[in-house]
This record gives C-alpha cells, structure tokens and sequence, in this order.
C-alpha cells in the first residue's frame, strides 16, 4: 500500500525545550545565546545602535555636537514627549491605542493657562490639569471595556472631545505670567556643563516610576499579560478589566502631565498644540521596539526612541541646508525600517 | 492500572445541571461528582457538553438550573478567577498562559512574592522552582515560556494549579499534542496529585489513555448524564456505544468488517503521487500514494509532520522540493486553487480558525471556493437561491412545489457535487435525459422559454452553465438529491 | 397591531437607523433655523442652494471614505489619505504652474493624470507593504503618513502654491449639467464602486478576506490581490479628492490640504455600520456617514453655535453614536428585545 518513506524523527526522550521549536534563524539564535540574552531585548537593542550611530556620525560631522548643553537641550525640548510616550507605552503593550494624547496636551496646557490667568493658585492649577488627563483617560478606558468600542474609535472621539473643549475655554494663545508657574518652569539645575530644567526632572521621574510599576508591581505584569493574551490573563485570574481602564487612565496622566511641561516649555497655552503629536509618541513607542500588537516592549526603549526623534530634528538643524520638512521623511522612514526589522524578527522567531 | 477506588465525601458535587444557549440546550440534568484522591473521567462524542460542563463548574458560563457544591459549600462562581481562589484550577488544552512572560510570571502572577510592595523577583522565582520541582521539572524559571514546547507548557499550567492549592484539577484534552514519552510525563504528574488527594478530572478522547489513568468516568451524550461508572468495570466498547448511543451489536459488527485495499488490485494507478515532496523546516522529502476510491489514513505523533504533509498535498503550503503528480501528470500545487482545479479539495482540522467564513451566509460560504474559481468578475446566480421560494412552498401550489422543493434542495446541495461532468462535452442527446430531469427539478424558470425538455441541453441549476461547460462543476459523480429532486 | 409593530422593530434593528434618524434630525434643525435650508435654486444655469453645498464640500469625504470602506472590510486601515489628499494637489498644481499655459485642457489633464498615477502608486506601496510584507495597516500606512506631507512640502518648496486656470478650476467648483463636477464625480465613482463590488463577487471576496483571511486562502480567495487592490484603490480616490479640494481653494496647501480626513472618513465609515473589525461593509452607510458628518458642521454653524462650541458639539454627537452602535449597547438591546419577543409569542401559544 501507499508508504511514507524517510518520516521525522521523534524527539529524544526526556524532558527539556524541543529544539524545533525555537525555530528561528541561525545567526540570531546563536548571538543570543551566546550573549546570554533575552530575545525580547533585541529591538531595544535596535534602537540602542542606531542612537549611538546618529551620535557618532554627528559628533564626527558637526562641531558641538557632542557637548553637554546639546545633550541636554535634547532632553529639555522633548521632555513632555518622553512622558507622552511612556504613556503611550502603556497603551500600546496591551494592544491598545491612544490617539487622543495631543489633544489631552492642549487641554491640559489652556486650562493651566487660563486658571493662572483668571488667580487660582499654582499649588491648585497643576494638580487640576494632571487630573484632567485622568478623568479622560477614565472615559477612554470605560469606553474601550465597558462598551467594547475600539481603542482606536474611542481615543478617536475622546480627541475629539478634548480639542473641542480646548476651543470652548479660549480660541487664542493664553500667555502665562503667574510669577510661582514661571519660576517652576525656570529652575534648573547645573549638570556638568549644561543646565537641566525641571521639566527633564519630571520627565525623568516619571520614567522612573512608570518602570517601577511595569516591572515591580501585579499592575505591569498583568498589562503585559494582556498583551500576551487577553483571554489567558483572564483564564489566570488576573484583573484584566481593571487594568484595562487603568491603562487609559495612566496615559491620560501622562498626557496631563506633558501638557504640563509643555506649558512650562512655551510659557502659553493654546487650544491648536498638540495637533499630530500621538503620531509622534507612538512612532517613538515603535523605534523604541514595542511591538504594535502588545506584550514586548520596554519603557526605557520608548525613551531611546524620543531621543532618537529628537537627535533627527537636531542633525537636521546642524545640518542647516536640509529644509525642516526633511524630518517628516526622515522619521517616516526610519519607522518604515524598524517596522520592516520587527517583522524580519516576528517572522524569523516563528 | 489504576488502584482501587477510594470511597469518600465528594470534593465538587453538581446536581442536575441545565444551561441552554439560545437555540440549543447544552446541557440537560447532568451530575458529576468529584472525590479527592481519584482521576474521574469525563466522556463524550464532540457536541456532548464535556466543556461546558466545565465551564459551569469554574464560572464561565452561568447555568439555568442545578447546584454546585464544593468541599461542602454551594457555590456559584462568576469566573475562573474566583474558582481558583477555591481550588478548582483548569488547564485547557490550548494550555492558556502568556507566553510573552518568564516561566515564573506564568507560575506566580497574582500570588507574587512582595517586599515592601514591590515584587520580589529572586523570591518569585525561588517559590517558582519549588513548585516546578515538585512536578519534577529541570527548567529555568527565569527562561520565556515561549521557549518551551507545549508540553512543558501545559506542566507549567499545571504548576500554576499548585501554587492556589487546589483541590480540583481539571485537565481538558491535556495530551492532544503531546507525544507518548510527555504522556508518561504527565501522567506520572497526575499520579502523585493524586496520591496527594487532590481530585483530578481527566477530559480525553484517547480512550487507551483513560483506561489507563482514571478510576471512575462519566459519559455524557447530547447534553444528557449517560451514567457515571468505575472505569475497570466498563469495557471499552461498551463504553463506545454508551458514547455514540449505537448499540453493542452494530459497533462489533464494524470492528470485524474487512478493510478495503484497492492497491491490492492490478493495473490500478493512483490518482495522487507525491515524489519526493517536502519543505523546509516542516518536513522532510516524502513519497506517497493516494488512489481513487480509497480512504488513506495518515497516523503519527505531534510533530511527525501528519497535517504538514496534507497541507503540501492540497497546496496549503509551498513545497520546497519534489513534485506532485496528478492522474499521471505532474503539477506544480503552489496554492489552494491550483490544487482544487485539480480537484483536491482540504479541510483544516481548525474548523472555526480555518474552516468557515463567520459572518458570511451558509450559501456564500459554501460557493466561495467556486466562486473564487471563478474569478471575482463572474458572480455566481443568486436567482434561484433565496429563501422566498422556501417560504412560498407552503403557500404556493401544489405545481410549484416540486420546484421550489428541489431549489431547496439543491440549494443544500450547492457544492460541485451536485452537477455531474466528466470531463468530455456532453452531448445533447445524452444531456437530454439529466437535462429533463434538470428541468423538472430547476427552480422557477423565465415564463419566456419553452418548457420542451429535450429540445436543447438545460442549463446545470447549480452553477447556470451548460452542462457541456468545463467550469460547470468539479467532480465525477452526479449527487442524487439533484437528479431526483 | 402585531404585524406593523413587527414591520417597526425590523427598520429600528436596521444598522443604518440611527444614523439616518440623526441625519433627518439635523436636516429638521437646520429648516427650522432657517427654513430656506432645503430650497434649492436655479442660479446662473446651475442649482444651488445649501443642500447643493452641503454635497459639493462632502464629496471629497465620500471619496476617501468609500476608499476607506473597502481597506477597513479586509482588516486594514489607511491612515496615509491625508498626505496623498496634499500631495495629489501639490503634484496637479506644480505641473501646472510650471508648464507654459496652465489654461489648456491638455496641461490640466496631464497634470490631473499625473496626480492620479501618483497616488496609485502610492497606494501600491502601501499595499506592497501590508499585503506582501505582512506590516500591520496601521502603522504601514503610517509611514506614508508621515513621510507624505514631507514629501508633499518638498514638492511645493515649502510655498503654497496657487495657479489660475479655468479648465482645473472647474474640478472643485465647475457645474456639469447644473450639478455641480464634484458631486458628479462623486456620484460616478460611487455607483462604480456599488457595482463593481455587488453585482460582481468582489463584494463577497472582500468581505471573507476581511472575516477570515486563511479560511479564504485555503479556500482558494485571492487575498493578496484583493488587499492590495483595495489599498491602491483608496489612495486613487485620495488623490482624486485631493485634485477636488485643491481645486477649490485653486491652492495647494501641503500643510494642511486633507486635514484630518482620514479621521473624518473612518468615523464617516463607522457610523455607517461597518466594523473596524473588517468583514461585511456597506456603501450607502458611509454615504450616510458622510453626511451626517457634513451636515453635522453646517448645523452647528447655521444654528448660530459659536465656532468655538463647534468641535465640542461635534465630538459630543461622535461620542454618543459610538456609544449606540457600540456592541455591548447592541447585546443589552437584543437581549432585552428577545425576551419581550418571548412573551407574546407564548401568550399567542396559550391563546391558540
């Protein structure tokens, strides 16, 4: 009768990981394992090269490059951005999305404004404009659990419903001359050569705390787990409708908190900032290495992809004969290129 | 074998248990009792309500009539997570953990060691190890789970049980995908759970593989308790026809039939050669020989490659190597549609992931590969496929019955099965006969032609081509249903 | 009495009930405001009139959505219709601005012909990407996104470019018939599009490769093909609606020319009842999508609501359709629906 000749050899027997399944490429497999490292690192790895490439390519092209004050002038200019994209981690680790983060940005930062300007207190002004984020991101998350709208129709009509009320409390630029406000947002500190103000204070501490709660807490577990299946994390036990909200929650605090430093940055509120600055957390968010599906992904690569963003604009200037729209293509095309590697990587590991 | 049966209080006791979907009742007065210290099995034909049982027990689903003790309380569980907290833990088949965390997430989360606070990883992953080790597992519990196969995976669910201090273990399907050395390992694992007291329900089709562990079983048929009986007193084709409710006779019958052998016969050839074939990284080059008429079983364990080879067969995946020859001639099966086209037609064994097509209609899914045969430009006639004629037979008639009753039909029937074509054109003498009963069975016709049967070949009522027409229908035979209406 | 309360829960059930009930509602607000609202004139050969504007400003929307109708029922999305709209029109209006007499026919049909191929091929990348490479949608076409106002920038030098010519001119603002071109055109490419996908299978091949796409592999589907036709077809589209809007304002503007489109044609998409989900998807829906979402702006505005309250007016209204058609509101509904439909039926069981 018909006979199937040579068939598969069986496994050895004994426990242990079958070596067909780690499938993946030789020279991959091999360096990590030989490195001793976790596969999951390997795009924050990524975006670790290409951050130190850009600084040595514009250390040996341009003068100044590498010097304290530039170090830390990137931190300054995108300190709200690293907090946006820690929040946006958050979210997206779960497979979720916020769209509504710029949006939150204005609101918080015209409110901010326009409180100081009418006399309430700062010690009541920026607690408020953080809370703000909150309670957005609150509405975001029961959207996204309790009603099961998708994350990205709910942030969508959540942005909307930010910018909307940004234009209800003022259409123009609000300047902010409160006397505390301005002095918070023009301490700084002595770090070597440069300055560092209190926004890269706060930007850093939060991405300190949110690297506590991701890897020390149930909270960033249980986020993880749900990226990692959101009907596993439930089959455990685990609290998955809670942290669902909760993520939402956290990036609208975050966004609260960016519209904050941003305020502090531009010294105004206006209901028109923030437009398109989602895109820009979650294209950090992606070269920093979390996977858009959910369950990889690090904090700290987030941070590296904002100062990868940011090293982009600051060539670019240095550069001086490149038109700024240049950074547009630039950033689109090194997305194109990290998402290419994740999915080189997705595919190889299967 | 399995030890005498111990005799003691019920750790679960559910009692006439009903839970009905709308539409069908899944479960109808079913009892199931679980004794500490005993394997309990639970048997059943697919459809027969083995997983909703569970489900029930462990809170998934909410049921509509019955009670559920546990250890002496009744308890209704709103999900898995408040189960486990009274020691009924599960491991599914699919084995349900996060394969993005370590081994010792998977094992701890949601009882994680804290220190002021904060998860204690170095402890974590200690009380991780104690309780891998007490399932005699060597495995690094900081190491991904995904590096794991799927068998480690399920010991590590099943670490994950012991870890809430369970009382109850229900192991749904555990061995499909485990091959007979992990099998041991399993079962050495449920044994000495089992001496430890807890009770352990064993979900299973792999009848040798209940014989062997449980002590007492219970079957299950329809959504109905067929009997809850001790599995060394039951013998298995009693417990065969207990299952599928055919009777002890007819199953005997069917097991001393002779089997077929068409290869046996000279001067045949088969109608599918596989020279050689293989692919990479799936498996290895293989010959094989399938002939017409003939049913070829393909037996093997997880991995020995069974539904890789089908997949090559029918053009699923991409063979690196070899060819396939077809009634003699080779061809190349790069996908589905070069494979139907020459009429090899597969069903994946994941039904719903695979299978069907969920929101379109039972119609649509059926034609789709016709359709797509077809190409997208020349749609498939959706005339003679409504329901309005279903409706209309009771009021209609009694002339228009017998069209609307064989559009009914051979709207069952819209498959390439229904029309009949062997490759050469038909001629209209010889379509006259088919085409007369075509026309006596076809669904409303335009009042315009003329209703003479034999003048001129009828169009085929499934698909609208002639009969003579190559993309007519695919196969050999003729389904009766459409002949006779 | 039974039968027509019946006859009601069927349209109430219909998906597109609450949307067009909105939409009627908007159309009544607004004739009470103002009750020459609905009228409409015959001016210089050619209607006009509020209802006429109200489709001539919407058909660059029901372009891009009806592009985006057909990416979202495989599974996808296009968030990159912004750039194509910007740079379609940087294209059409560079070509024309620098060619010797932008007044011609010809010049202005090569340039449109130019934009369209443009944003073809643009449509095929993004296909390439999602199709071929198996890139998540979102984030494919995010990469257009970004780098596409870039480009468009690049294209018009960073300037806002503007030409006078009559034969582009008539695009945005021109009148065929006493319609005006763009809803025509609109028009055109709807009916194109309803026949295209459900006279033929398209519809159905669309919808299973949107439902199941390896259940329709195995079962013979194209689903390559059809994935990155319908990405190209939506980036065609964009650059049509691109053409329109900078026809219009006879600028093209790569800042911000298509705005937020993409958002207004994915919430016009969802309104009409198809999921993000992918699978069946309906065009009279985003139709009705559209405009609702038109004749949202032009209430607000007509009813005197100040353009600050505007976006919030509009975000409020979003939130609440999302919320109606959301499917847990859908489930609580049916559920409740089906055990009142139980309850006559067995009193109609005793009775008989």
């Amino acid at each position: 009768m018909s006979a199937v000749q040579t068939p598969t050899p069986t496994p050895a027997p004994g426990a242990g990981p079958r070596a067909s399944r780690a499938a993946g490429s030789g020279s991959a497999r091999g360096l990590t394992s030989r490195l001793r490292l976790d596969r999951r690192y390997l795009p924050v790895l990524g975006t670790l090269v290409v951050l130190v490439l850009m600084l040595a390519i514009g250390g040996s092209r341009y003068e100044n490059f590498l010097t304290d004050r530039n170090i830390a002038n990137l931190f300054i200019n995108n300190a709200h951005l690293i907090v946006l994209a820690v929040g946006m981690t958050f979210v997206i680790l779960t497979g979720g999305i916020d769209l509504s983060v710029g949006s939150v940005v204005a609101l918080s930062g015209i409110t901010t404004a326009s409180l100081l300007a009418a006399g309430w207190p700062v010690t009541v002004v920026v607690p408020l404009a953080v809370l703000i984020g909150s309670v957005l991101g609150l509405v975001v998350g029961i959207m996204v659990h309790v009603f099961e709208i998708q994350p990205f129709i709910a942030t969508l009509a959540a942005m909307f419903l930010a910018r909307g009320l940004c234009y209800v409390i003022s259409l123009e630029s609000i300047a902010i001359t409160d006397e505390s406000f301005v002095d918070l947002a023009t301490w700084n500190v002595k770090i070597g050569d440069a300055r560092v103000n209190a926004a890269v204070v706060i930007a850093l501490a939060v991405v300190a705390i949110a690297f506590y709660l991701l890897h020390y807490t149930q909270f960033g577990r249980t986020v993880y787990a749900i990226g990692g299946g959101e009907q596993s994390a439930m089959l455990m036990g685990l609290p998955v409708a809670r942290t669902k909200v909760l993520v939402y929650v956290v990036s609208g605090t975050c966004a609260g908190i960016g519209g904050l430093l941003f305020a502090m940055y531009s010294r105004s509120g206006y209901s028109l900032t923030g437009v398109g600055m989602e895109l820009d957390a979650i294209a950090a968010v992606v070269i920093g290495g979390t996977i858009l599906t959910g369950g990889t992904g690090f904090v700290l690569g987030s941070v590296l992809g904002v100062l990868v963003l940011g090293l982009i604009q600051t060539i670019i200037t240095f550069e001086g004969t490149l038109s700024s729209w240049w950074t547009k293509i630039v950033i689109g095309v090194l997305l194109l290129v990290f998402v290419i590697l994740q999915r080189v990587l997705v595919v190889r590991r299967r | 074998m399995t030890t005498a049966v111990p005799d003691g209080r019920p750790v679960v006791e559910m009692t006439g248990i009903s839970i009905e979907f709308p539409g069908v009742k899944a479960l109808d007065g079913v009892d199931l009792s679980l004794r500490p210290g005993e394997v309990h099995a639970l048997m059943g034909e697919n459809g027969a309500g083995k997983s909703t049982l569970i489900k029930a027990l462990t809170g998934v689903y909410s049921i509509d009539s019955g009670r559920i003790v546990v250890d002496g309380t009744e308890h209704t569980f709103s999900g898995p997570g408040e189960a486990q907290a009274a020691g009924v833990s599960t491991v599914y088949q699919e084995v349900n953990l996060c394969e993005n965390l370590s081994v010792a997430e998977n094992i701890m989360l949601g009882h994680e060691v804290r220190r002021f606070g904060a998860i204690d990883w170095r402890a974590t992953r200690r009380r991780a190890g104690e309780m891998l080790s007490r399932l005699n597992l060597d495995i690094d519990p900081a190491s991904s789970l995904a590096a794991h196969s799927l068998a480690i995976q399920q010991l590590v669910a099943i670490s994950r049980a012991l870890v809430v201090d369970v009382k109850v273990l229900i192991l749904d399907e555990p061995t499909s995908s485990l091959d007979a050395d992990e099998v041991a390992q399993l079962f050495a694992v449920v044994r000495r759970l089992r001496d430890e007291g807890v009770a352990v329900l064993f979900v299973s089709h792999f009848l040798e593989q209940v014989y062997e562990i449980s002590d007492r079983m219970t079957v299950l048929r329809n959504g109905k308790l067929v009997g809850e009986y001790v599995t060394a007193e039951l013998p298995r084709l009693e417990l065969v026809s207990k299952m599928i409710g055919t009777s002890l006779e007819v199953l005997s019958e069917l097991e001393e039939a002779p089997k077929r052998s068409i290869a046996d016969s000279e001067g045949t050839a088969p109608f599918v050669q596989a020279v050689g074939l293989g692919r990479k990284g799936s498996i290895q080059p293989f010959d094989l020989d399938i002939y017409a008429g003939e049913v070829v079983g393909l037996a093997g364990l997880l991995g020995s490659g069974r539904t890789e080879l089908a997949r090559l067969l029918a053009g699923a995946d991409h063979a690196d190597e070899g060819q396939t020859l077809v009634a003699g001639a080779p061809t190349r099966l790069r996908n589905p549609r070069a494979a139907m086209r020459q009429r090899i037609a597969f069903s994946s064994e994941h039904r719903k992931a695979e299978g069907i097509v969920g929101d379109l209609t039972i119609r649509e899914n059926i034609v789709l590969g016709l359709q797509a045969d077809r190409g997208w430009a020349r749609r498939l006639p959706a005339s003679r496929w409504t329901s309005s004629s279903t409706s209309t037979s009771r009021r209609s008639p009694s002339g228009r019955r017998t069209r609307t009753r064989s559009s009914r039909t051979c709207r069952a029937a819209t498959s390439r099965r229904c029309c009949s074509r062997d490759g050469s054109r038909r001629r209209p003498s010889s379509s006259s006969s088919t085409s007369r009963r075509a026309a006596s069975t076809s669904a409303p016709r335009p009042r315009s032609r003329s209703s003479s049967p034999s003048s001129r070949p009828r169009a085929c009522p499934c698909c609208s081509s002639r009969p003579s027409s190559r993309r007519c229908c695919g196969s050999a035979t003729a389904s009766p249903s459409c002949a006779t209406g | 009495m039974t039968t027509t309360s019946f006859a009601w829960q069927r349209v109430a059930q219909h998906r597109l009930f609450w949307p067009l009930v909105a939409l009627v509602a908007l159309l009544v607000a607004n004739t009470i405001n103002r009750p020459s609202f609905l009228a409409v004139t015959v001016r210089d050969g050619h209607l006009s009139g509020s209802l006429v504007n109200l489709l001539k400003n919407g058909a660059p929307l029901l372009l891009v959505a009806l592009g985006m109708t057909l990416v979202i029922a495989t599974r996808g999305i296009d968030l990159s219709v912004g750039a194509v709209v910007a740079i379609s029109g940087a294209v059409a209006l560079s070509f024309i601005a620098s060619s010797p007499n932008p007044d011609s026919l010809s010049t202005v049909l090569v340039a449109v012909g130019i934009a369209l191929a443009l944003s073809f091929v643009l449509g095929v990348w993004n296909g390439f990407l999602v199709s071929v490479l198996g890139i998540q949608p979102i984030i494919a076409t995010l990469v257009l996104m970004t780098a596409g106002r870039g480009v468009a920038m690049l294209i018009t030098s960073g300037q806002i470019t503007t030409v006078n010519s009559a034969p582009f001119k008539t695009i945005g603002s021109g009148f065929w018939a006493g319609l005006p071109v763009a809803v025509v055109l609109a028009a055109i490419v709807f009916v194109a599009v309803a026949l295209l996908t459900r006279r033929t299978a398209l519809g159905m091949l669309i919808e299973s490769v949107g439902i199941n796409p390896e259940a329709s592999r195995l079962a013979g589907v194209r689903s390559r093909s059809i994935i990155w036709t319908v990405y190209a077809v939506s980036a065609l589209f964009a650059g049509l609606a691109g053409l329109m809007i900078s026809s219009g304002t006879m600028a093209a503007d790569a800042n911000n020319a298509g705005l937020f489109i993409e958002l207004d044609a994915i919430l016009a998409v969802v309104i009409g009842g198809t999921s993000l989900a992918g699978g069946k998807f309906s065009l009279s829906g985003t139709l009705v999508g559209v405009l609702v979402i038109q004749t949202l702006t032009l209430t607000v505005t007509m009813l005197g609501i100040s353009p600050s309250v505007t976006p919030l007016f509009k975000a409020i209204v979003v939130i609440l359709v999302c919320l109606a058609q959301s499917p847990k509101v859908r489930d609580v509904v049916a559920a409740r629906r089906r055990r009142a439909a139980r309850t006559p039926a067995e009193a109609a069981e005793v009775a008989a």
